[in-house]
């Protein structure tokens, strides 16, 4: 019982932790000091004590649209475990649970942005609708090597393993965590697919969508795109940590760091992609998935390397 | 005889002595002479003389370094269709354009007879902003998207409206006049000319120093006074120093808009240290207060020339670093590269001056073409910095190349520059030469600017007439885009960063 409220405090902390280290280390490449590392939750409390604008074209469906996105990201968030320690939800085949609850958040947000009758969020919205559907193929042939590999459907299940050091599977979970990086930029909308700092509506591709939101509605999808982002580091982290130090206080320190510091390097360093080269760069991670899978076939069959 | 022939360093020109011709023929010669590359025309505008409604026309002949000047006239409320040149040549669309929509002078079979700007003294006043004509295509597949006037960031207003094809631009159509605010009305209804540089400062405020010495050029060939050597090689260095800083800026914009946080901060830095340096010199960083008609109150003293020439040898060194970074990064290079096209035709057609025509390999630099100032003494030998591509890398290498230029004729400007020499206070009285047209040319940082004065018989300015590059390069940045991907646009219109008020006067 300790350990599940431990695993669920964790999850929160890092979720609530990355934002803040991404911009930190956005700012120190760029030659600044750069706000506090908690300068996003102060940000978001103001936003949460502000009331909503509502646009008088929008229906009931986008008033109620923050609460699912928000929902869903809680719910994805209770089925990943931090190493060693187990998650609230679990139970066989919660991968697939987990991939087509953020699937709902994503649809629930697409259809927000269509009720405001905006030429520009319809735009987000068709972007969106296609990355996201880009990005699916990626996400589950990730899990299915996970399955494959490790025999179980569920996370929780999967990264608990035998501690004895294994080069085969040690092989896996570095390419998987590789991988999930890669997805988390993606799914979180940062450089190079998009840029979450731009003024640009004619750009974006998920702020777009939220255009319309103020106040608190805006505060609750910024909430639910850091634990979304937390999922996705903390599945990577769990990967890496599986392979060397299977325990909460490697796993967490990793998850904020990765994303933290890849995020925000690849930020300061790189422009972001043409909107039409965002596909290729998309499918080039499922391609990636794709070789992950053979490769972890091929080691399970185990032939010598 | 059809033109008057004079160039950019004349004197002003006795009204008598412009022809005035036939519309016929001067529409013909005209036909056959915009064929060539070699002319342009700077301005071309209407004003009312008694009971007649003038024309004036300023042909630029880039070749011979020549302007040629023409006039023809009409009854004021003639209503006769004049056969419009805009359907032969495109550069002329906006003059014909704001004739039309100031003196209901109607041009005939004129393809795009638009509103320009929707002036305060229209004559058709049913005709607002507000009902612009936006074209329109019809299609099922196709969906308009409407950006504007009011923009999230901090530029100024403007409506552009998009037609699509998916994330493809089939069609933009750019409508201004928002910012219209009477500008070239103001200089005649004053006499004051502290009052009228100060206007003159406030046409853009991105190019202030270019636009108020083109005005302080108007205003001494008026004068017929001469211009000493410190004077002339001050407003050189101020040009210069405005040119780099506003590159060093849009190239941090452009860094921006690609999310490249680095080129960002770089040119935010460098682009301060630019217009700090000019603010050390003349207490402001956009140079107003610097240029004054026939003197100066803010000399350059030892001090100062040693602080600018120290700035900008460090300004220009870490500029460069930018730039070749930029050039190495390939994820800059793909946003870049092949990204918003104008060919070289194309810009030549419509009449694209300045940085953005030289980044299509259209060579029109006043600097060069029509030397005025430091330009015309010979204190620096410019080569025009001129790329074939059109694209969104070949304009900001075009701006690269420029700073660094410009930075080394900011060095040897002022270490030929001499600071015991004596300066001179300006001249806000002397009297002006009456009945006479002036004009001068001035090649701002976004390209050429052309303002005229009229005087009457008393010699006060009649009528002023104000010519801003972006008039012509707005309709370049509607083509770039032309079968982009909209996602593209920013880039595109920061590649030109076009002026709103310049454009609305």
């Amino acid at each position: 019982m300790g350990a599940i409220a431990l695993n669920t405090l964790l999850m929160i902390v890092v979720a609530l932790s990355i934002p803040g280290v991404i911009n930190r280390t956005r700012s120190i490449l760029a030659g600044r000091k750069g706000p506090r590392l908690t300068q996003h939750l102060h940000n978001v409390k103001l936003l949460l004590n502000k009331g909503a604008v509502y646009s008088t074209t929008t229906t009931v469906l986008f008033r109620i649209v923050p609460t699912v996105y928000l929902g869903a990201a809680i719910v994805a968030m209770l089925f990943i475990p931090v190493a060693n320690l187990y998650p609230l939800i679990s139970f066989d085949g919660d991968v697939i649970c987990f991939a087509y609850t953020l699937a709902l958040a994503r649809i629930a947000i697409i259809f927000a942005a269509m009720d405001t009758g905006s030429s520009f969020e319809g735009m987000g919205a068709a972007r969106e609708a296609l990355y996201g559907a880009l990005i699916e193929p990626a996400m589950m042939i990730g899990f299915a090597t996970l399955a494959m590999f490790c025999g179980y459907t569920s996370f929780a299940e999967i990264f608990e393993h035998e501690q004895s050091f294994n080069l085969h599977y040690t092989i896996i979970m570095l390419l998987t965590a590789f991988l999930f990086v890669k997805i988390t930029f993606v799914e979180s909308g940062r450089v190079p697919v998009d840029d979450p700092r731009t003024h640009l509506e004619l750009t974006m591709i998920h702020e777009v969508m939220c255009l319309d939101y103020s106040g608190v509605d805006f505060g609750m999808i910024q909430i639910a795109g850091w634990l979304k982002t937390a999922c996705f580091s903390m599945i990577a982290a769990n990967a890496i940590a599986a392979t060397c130090c299977f325990y909460w206080w490697f796993a967490v320190p990793l998850a904020i760091l990765l994303t933290g510091l890849s995020v925000g390097i690849v930020e300061s360093t790189q422009a972001r992609n043409k909107l039409v080269r965002n596909t290729t760069f998309i499918v080039t991670i499922s391609a990636l998935a794709a070789l992950i899978f053979f490769i972890g076939y091929l080691l399970q069959l185990d032939i010598n390397i | 005889m059809i033109y008057y022939v004079t160039d950019n360093s004349a004197h002003s020109v006795a009204l008598s002595d412009i022809p005035e011709v036939e519309y016929a023929a001067l529409y013909n010669d005209l036909k056959e002479r915009l064929q060539e590359q070699r002319y342009h025309i700077a301005h071309y505008f209407a004003t009312p003389v008694g009971n007649r409604l003038k024309f004036y026309l300023l042909l630029l002949d880039d070749k011979e370094h020549k302007v040629m000047l023409s006039s023809f006239a009409m009854d004021y409320y003639d209503d006769v269709a004049l056969p419009s040149l805009t359907a032969l040549h495109p550069q002329l669309h906006p003059f014909e354009r704001e004739i039309s929509e100031l003196y209901n002078v109607e041009f005939d079979s004129n393809p795009w007879n638009k509103p320009l700007r929707f002036s305060f003294d229209r004559r058709n006043r049913n005709s607002t902003i507000d009902t612009y004509p936006f074209y329109t295509i019809e299609g099922d597949s196709l969906h308009e998207v409407n950006v504007g006037p009011i923009h999230a960031g901090i530029i100024e207003p403007g409506a552009f409206r998009f037609i699509c094809n998916g994330e493809n631009v089939l069609h933009l159509e750019i409508a201004l006049g928002y910012q219209h605010r009477g500008v070239e009305k103001e200089f005649s209804s004053t006499d004051n000319r502290l009052r009228q540089t100060l206007l003159a400062e406030s046409i853009a405020g991105d190019s202030a120093v270019a636009h108020a010495t083109t005005y302080a050029g108007v205003i001494e060939k008026l004068l017929q006074s001469p211009t000493n050597e410190n004077l002339i090689k001050e407003r050189a260095v101020a040009l210069e120093l405005e040119r780099m800083a506003m590159h060093i800026a849009d190239t941090g914009a452009l860094s921006m808009d690609i999310g490249y946080q680095l080129g960002q901060v770089a040119c935010e830095a460098l682009r301060t240290m630019t217009i700090n340096t000019t603010q050390a010199w003349c207490g402001n960083r956009f140079g107003k207060g610097l240029i004054r008609p026939s003197g100066t109150n803010k000399p350059l003293t030892e001090a100062k020339r040693k602080m600018i020439l120290d700035n900008v040898a460090e300004i220009s060194r870490r500029y460069d670093e930018v730039r070749l970074d930029i050039n190495s990064s390939p994820t800059i290079l793909a946003r870049f590269e092949e990204c918003g096209i104008v060919p070289k035709e194309e810009m030549y057609r419509i009449g694209g001056v300045g940085m953005a025509a030289r980044a299509s390999g259209a060579t029109r630099d006043i600097r060069s073409s029509h030397p005025f100032g430091a330009f015309a003494q010979g204190y620096v030998d410019h080569q025009s910095v001129v790329k074939k591509q059109g694209d969104v890398m070949a304009r900001l290498m075009v701006r690269a190349n420029e700073v660094l230029q410009s930075a080394e004729y900011i060095r040897d400007i002022l270490n030929s520059y001499d600071v015991s020499e004596e300066y001179s206070h300006p001249d806000y009285t002397s009297a002006l030469t009456p009945n006479a047209l002036s004009f001068a040319l001035t090649e701002g940082w976004r390209g050429e600017i052309c303002h005229v004065a009229i005087t009457d018989e008393k010699g006060s300015i009649e009528t002023y007439k104000i010519k801003e590059p972006s008039l012509h390069n707005w309709l370049a940045l509607a083509l770039a885009v032309r079968g982009e991907g909209i996602s593209d646009f920013p880039i595109c219109n920061k590649s030109f960063n076009l002026s709103y008020c310049g454009h609305d006067l």
